[in-house]
């Protein structure tokens, strides 16, 4: 494997990995805000909130390695998105920022201001969407690229169905990420009203998942013919991501193994997502930047790799203590801990 | 208005409010560790309980500059896409592992601030406070390196704008970093010790007479006074770099036009750029070539050895010394206090001491944002010294200027609402009342 190909599988994991922690977190945000205005809110506050608060502030994390490593593993997408995305990027900051800050404030300050938690929830639906733009961006044609000058065309980008269908697919994911997630939690918790609640959002948020991703292929099969016709050279992960997706509904409808179903919905998520990111090498901006012609220097690369190797070495046993102590001990899932 | 100056006018505003709260990040979890062990120690509940007040706080905080360290993330490749296309190659490695310790204190202040009754042994949780530290410490360490190289790049060769010869190693460990990193950690950790005893001493005015503030006021302004000492032993170290390393910055700070020996330093007073004259300076004879050079006769450069469109602005020389005065007056209160303490016990709370504390605390901070001016402004017109001029990073985009505005009140919003928090943080559940729900009665 060549320090390109290492350095974006590595930057892409950890894509995938905020992809999953920070959808949970963003659904759970929506839930949350849902479960007030409907009344439900002493059913599934309880469980989202002992969820929520230990690990808030790692998921931002997952998102800034991305970026920080993005410009250090290939530092010319610095120069090309850096310059296309100065608006939908700072409104994107300006959503997390409004998160993360009103999520604290609301949780430590002021516990029941409903004002924070609407901050905190809409941002949960508006966040992913502006991200989305990204992807969509990286397919090219909505750009212009003029000698020294960078330029979006917003214009295409609002009328391109592409778009939308991508922003539709990932405010779909993120309510299905969550709710199944949120299932196994509250079965975990023996709270059997939470769990029917969000049983009844998974199974509902299955569906315009499914539709909108099928959406995505037409509307790339228009965009982005090459991209489409590599996207039919690993069609078996895309497959594999349909049985996944089969099996994990098949259980929550069945009501049975909840962890198994939402362990289903994550390869779900990988196989598609692994899937678009082999499809879519070696472009990281299409037709502009490829892995080979953006990435760092022999040096840095070999830098940055032995830096993330004794990172990871770090990160991973801390990790797994994190999610021992909150995730897969039963005593503080039902909240019997302080 | 033109993009670079509002890039730079954006980048300016984000880092002024980010550093309030990276400053306090660095700063709190020293003394949170400190406080717990002491608690467990002591076995003195006073002592345990300024930890699990001072973390409650110290979270919202700790938010507030996550999310606006991601936005200054962000924006460095938004805003100074050249810069960072070039920077990315050589200096990308500190910013990688920034993010990992950046990480790591994520994962830990998440596991203790939710097992505060979850161990028997209440030493497990006191250990739960030496990642957070390290994380934090270590995350201000390798941006710092970063900030250190911009100021004096090098570990690599610039031939016809290509880059070779890279040496990541070389470029983090730069001539500025260990003065700057060090800089940077003893003043963060004045900075908290201040701010913790100036809710103390607030408090105190207020008429709560409470053991627990006195402790907490000896506490923080026993360490104070070591970390003042050191923060101004380091700043003179800073001094000394520069003359070496980066003298227009030291000369443009100091107002030294002719490089010569026995040089004064000047404090205060006013220049007339032309004719390079200053007037209504109060005169140190010597004393700059003392600082910089550690002898009355050591020759220190002057401004006029660097070509004229290479000068930092001049009104660099009002923030270097705004912040040395406080500097020196964040010492002088701890050094009068231990000394009241150590004479006559009781005087050693009076109002006039407590006020001074109280003052110790905003101080800190703008001696803080003082210091980062400093450092920022007086690298101009580089965003790269010697390599890359800031007019040239800066990005093409010409919608910057509304994205000032949208950060501004973005900013405006999280700092009101932020004070309003923390303030009721600490005004509904006074010390007095925890302790009483607590049990602790002593």
């Amino acid at each position: 494997m060549s320090i390109e190909q290492l350095g974006i599988t590595v930057l892409w994991s950890f894509l995938y990995g905020y992809l999953i922690v920070a959808s949970i977190d963003f659904g759970a945000g929506f839930y949350a805000y849902y479960s007030r205005i409907s009344g439900l809110e002493s059913v599934i506050a309880p469980v989202i909130s002992r969820y929520l608060s230990p690990v808030w502030e790692v998921t931002n994390v997952f998102l800034v390695f991305f970026f920080v490593g993005i410009v250090g593993f290939f530092p010319e997408t610095a120069y090309y998105y850096g310059t296309a995305l100065l608006i939908p990027g700072s409104i994107a900051l300006v959503l997390l920022t409004i998160r993360g800050s009103f999520y604290a404030f609301a949780n430590y300050g002021a516990k029941h201001n409903s004002f924070y938690l609407l901050a905190y929830g809409a941002t949960g639906l508006l966040i992913p969407a502006s991200l989305s733009t990204v992807f969509t961006i990286s397919e090219g044609g909505f750009l212009s690229v003029q000698g020294n000058r960078v330029v979006l065309l917003l214009e295409e980008l609002f009328y391109s169905a592409y778009s939308w269908a991508v922003v539709l697919l990932a405010m779909s994911s993120v309510l299905f990420i969550s709710s199944t997630f949120l299932t196994y939690y509250a079965a975990r918790a023996n709270d059997a009203r939470a769990l029917e609640q969000m049983r009844r959002f998974a199974l509902w948020g299955g569906i315009p998942t499914i539709i909108s991703s099928l959406f995505v292929f037409i509307a790339l099969r228009n965009h982005n013919l090459e991209h489409f016709r590599r996207t039919l050279d690993v069609w078996w992960m895309f497959g594999l991501s349909l049985v996944s997706f089969a099996i994990a509904v098949w259980l929550i409808w069945r009501r049975k193994s909840y962890g198994v179903a939402f362990v289903m919905v994550m390869l779900q998520f990988a196989f598609a997502f692994f899937g678009y990111g082999i499809s879519h090498l070696p472009y990281l901006l299409y037709p502009y930047l490829t892995v080979y012609g953006g990435a760092t220097n022999p040096a840095m690369g070999r830098a940055l790799v032995v830096a993330f190797v004794a990172g990871f070495v770090l990160l991973v046993p801390s990790l797994i203590l994190l999610l021992r102590l909150f995730l897969f001990n039963a005593r503080y899932v039902r909240g019997e801990l302080s | 208005m033109a993009t670079v100056d509002w890039s730079r006018g954006l980048t300016e505003m984000t880092l002024a409010f980010h550093i309030l709260f990276a400053t306090v990040g660095v700063g709190i979890p020293v003394f949170i560790s400190l406080a717990e062990w002491m608690g467990i120690r002591k076995k003195d509940a006073h002592y345990s309980l300024m930890a699990r007040r001072w973390a409650r706080g110290f979270v919202i905080t700790v938010a507030v500059g996550v999310v606006t360290g991601t936005c200054i993330g962000l924006q460095l490749s938004l805003l100074w896409p050249e810069f960072m296309r070039l920077a990315g190659n050589v200096i990308g490695l500190p910013l990688f592992m920034e993010t990992f310790a950046f990480f790591f204190e994520a994962i830990f202040l998440g596991i203790y601030l939710y097992t505060w009754n979850r161990f028997s042994n209440p030493y497990i949780h006191w250990l739960l406070t030496l990642p957070i530290l390290i994380g934090s410490s270590g995350s201000a360490l390798f941006i710092t390196t970063v900030n250190a190289f911009m100021n004096t790049p090098q570990g690599f060769t610039l031939e016809n704008g290509r880059l070779t010869h890279i040496d990541p190693l070389a470029a983090m460990f730069n001539p500025a970093a260990p003065s700057k990193v060090a800089h940077v950690l003893s003043s963060a950790y004045l900075t908290a010790a201040f701010l913790l005893a100036m809710i103390a001493a607030f408090a105190m005015l207020r008429g709560r007479m409470d053991d627990y503030y006195r402790k907490s006021i000896r506490l923080n302004m026993t360490a104070g006074l070591l970390l003042a000492a050191l923060t101004i032993g380091i700043g003179d170290m800073s001094a000394r770099f520069l003359a070496q390393e980066q003298p227009e910055k030291l000369a443009a700070a100091e107002w030294h036009f002719d490089t010569g020996s026995r040089a004064p330093l000047l404090i205060g007073g006013q220049v007339d750029p032309e004719t390079q004259e200053v007037t209504g300076a109060l005169e140190i004879p010597w004393a700059l070539s003392l600082l910089a050079t550690h002898r009355s006769d050591g020759v220190v450069a002057g401004l006029n050895e660097f070509p004229k469109d290479e000068w930092p602005p001049l009104y660099v020389h009002y923030l270097f010394d705004a912040m040395v005065v406080i500097g020196f007056y964040l010492l002088a209160v701890p050094v009068l206090f231990v000394a009241l303490l150590r004479l006559k016990r009781r005087h050693a709370y009076n109002r006039w001491m407590l006020a001074a504390i109280l003052a110790g605390g905003p101080l800190s901070l703008l001696a803080i944002e003082l210091g980062w001016f400093y450092a920022e402004v007086g690298r101009q017109p580089w965003i790269l010294r010697g390599y890359m001029r800031v007019s040239d990073a800066a990005t093409t985009n010409p919608h910057v200027s509304v994205t000032f505005w949208l950060f501004a009140g973005l900013y405006a919003v999280l700092g009101i609402v932020c004070l309003f928090v923390l303030v009721r943080l600490f005004r509904n559940k006074p010390a007095e009342l925890e302790l009483q729900t607590r049990r602790i009665i002593l």
